[in-house]
């Protein structure tokens, strides 16, 4: 018989450049954000999960589980570290849920942690590739915003996507991250903007990438019938499910359609029992502004080449009808691979209690979902969470 | 390329160089990558190493010009996603070309080139290209070498 469980604090760092702030540095900021809020001592927590996709490639250090352990002073705290790419932290959080719903652990700490900024991009590039096909896509010479614009061109042919519609993505994004004070980018941008900025691989644009970033993110999990000795307002997990799909684009026949996410989404909306007319705000995985269009699509809010049609009206707002990444997304707000799964989860929990500052709060929002993708989505996570 | 010494690039050498793939006789389907067994028919397939025509159209494509560390002295380039004859679809670079001609549903042919050199007297890695099929790409060739050879005589 599972648990019900809830979220009963978050905690985050600013999503940037942090030169002066190494991997332990940032998941310490996050990890203690939550642990005051809770009003917990540190060694109340029994399991620690958490996401990094390359703690290896990025600063030569591996074994971060019990590192960070270590670090927050939590030995002999069970400490794991996930790994699937850009969905490290989504799949943390399905783990510690599963923790916490078995029975297993009544207070467990899931977090993401990811120090990007000490490598030169190009060397970035060259480890975000690493979530691929090694051997038949970046040997050949694909990127990762590459594989990403095989789907923007095969969309766009399709389905008639413009360039400055998908532009629009990034405009709203920008918009919401200048309303956040943890994003990575708090500028306002506009379709000009994108579309004078530099090529990276056509039709992607500079700004229709995302930044790498610095970060870390944290929630603490506990049974929902524990949940009010933590805190007044817990996040109930309505719904989490993950899905696997193929690594390469070469094996999937629609390569504008993400399996994972839709079987991901599948099953998470029907074990939360909720419709998609239910959901009042989503955070999605935007590493490239293609990829929000496809997001919405996959998780069933659109028809298939119907989703940019939002973004002509203005609907994917704060204020319109269903508002994507209030946080910024991960264009604006910033994209710690490992972390980010986590960092969209701490944005959710923070509309539904009704504390997302700077203008960016939905009214009234009840419920939430986010969806984490790793490389060119051959790992989704997708999560309903529930004020009540 | 990081990280990788020889035997890495010699153990998919032959695939690389010559397409190679795999057919399962029991239904019919064709692979690539190279598979151990047949995802559809699983125990009963019979799987059998098939090399492919090389020639396809273009499902999509992108032209990179913020390559990764190893590529980045060849970008622009284009990458594009090729539906083969028999099938399946492989990921390669588009060259012989101007850029802005290729399009999807054009037709290609493989061919075989040099894909990148490691730093310092490293490896070179060998294997399979795509340009188009009609004979423009003699002509974008030809001049290619033509201004090559020219540049040589400037300096």
């Amino acid at each position: 018989m599972k648990r019900e469980v809830a979220i009963v604090a978050v905690g985050a760092t600013r999503f940037g450049e942090h030169w002066s702030k190494g991997l332990k540095d940032l998941a310490w900021e996050a990890g203690v954000q939550a642990v005051e809020e809770a009003g917990i001592s540190g060694k109340d927590i029994q399991y620690i999960v958490f996401g990094n996709m390359s703690g290896g490639m990025f600063e030569g250090q591996e074994h971060v589980g019990a590192l960070v352990a270590e670090f927050l002073g939590l030995n002999p705290v069970p400490a794991t570290r996930v790994e699937a790419a850009c969905a490290s932290g989504g799949v943390a959080f399905f783990q510690g849920y599963l923790a916490v719903a078995s029975g297993m652990y009544d207070l467990v700490a899931v977090g993401g942690v990811e120090k990007m900024t000490d490598v030169e991009p190009g060397q970035a590039t060259e480890i975000l590739s690493a979530a691929m096909d090694y051997e038949w896509e970046a040997y050949f010479g694909a990127t990762f915003p590459g594989v990403y614009a095989l789907m923007a061109t095969r969309y766009m042919h399709d389905y008639g996507l413009k360039p400055e519609t998908l532009a629009k993505v990034a405009v709203k994004n920008h918009y919401h991250g200048s309303m956040n004070p943890l994003a990575h980018f708090r500028n306002r941008i506009t379709v000009e903007d994108v579309l004078s900025s530099p090529i990276v691989a056509h039709p992607l644009r500079r700004n229709d990438c995302c930044p790498v970033s610095d970060g870390a993110a944290c929630v603490l999990l506990a049974p929902l019938d524990e949940a009010y000795k933590y805190t007044d307002t817990p996040i109930i997990v309505k719904g989490v499910a993950q899905a696997s799909d193929t690594l390469s684009l070469l094996e999937r026949r629609d390569i504008c359609t993400l399996n994972a996410t839709v079987q991901a989404a599948e099953k998470a909306f029907a074990m939360a029992k909720l419709a998609r007319r239910d959901v009042d705000l989503v955070e999605v995985h935007d590493c490239f502004t293609i990829a929000e269009i496809l997001a919405l699509e996959d998780l069933g809010f659109c028809a298939k080449g119907e989703a940019f049609k939002l973004y002509e009206e203005g609907e994917t707002y704060v204020g319109g009808r269903l508002p994507v990444n209030t946080d910024g997304g991960l264009k604006a707000g910033g994209h710690a691979v490992g972390a980010t799964g986590v960092k969209q989860i701490v944005e959710v929990v923070k509309q539904l209690r009704g504390e997302a500052e700077g203008g960016r709060q939905v009214d009234g929002a009840e419920i939430g979902l986010a969806h984490n993708v790793g490389g060119s989505g051959a790992t989704a996570v997708v999560t309903i969470l529930s004020r009540r | 390329m990081s990280v990788s010494g020889v035997p890495r690039h010699w153990r998919s050498q032959r695939e690389r160089y010559r397409l190679l793939g795999t057919y399962c006789e029991n239904c019919g389907t064709s692979f690539f990558p190279p598979r151990k067994i047949c995802p559809k028919c699983r125990r009963k397939g019979r799987t059998r190493e098939v090399e492919f025509s090389g020639r396809g159209r273009v499902f999509s494509y992108t032209v990179i010009h913020v390559g990764s560390k190893t590529f980045d002295e060849y970008a622009p380039y284009v990458i594009g996603l090729i539906e083969l004859q028999e099938g399946p679809r492989v990921l390669s670079q588009i060259v012989d070309c101007k850029p802005e001609d290729v399009h999807i549903g054009m037709e290609v042919e493989a061919c075989f080139r040099k894909l990148f050199e490691q730093e310092d007297g490293g490896i070179i890695s060998y294997g399979f290209k795509f340009r188009p099929v009609d004979d423009s790409w003699v002509e974008y060739y030809e001049k290619l070498l033509a201004d090559k050879k020219a540049r040589a005589a400037q300096t």
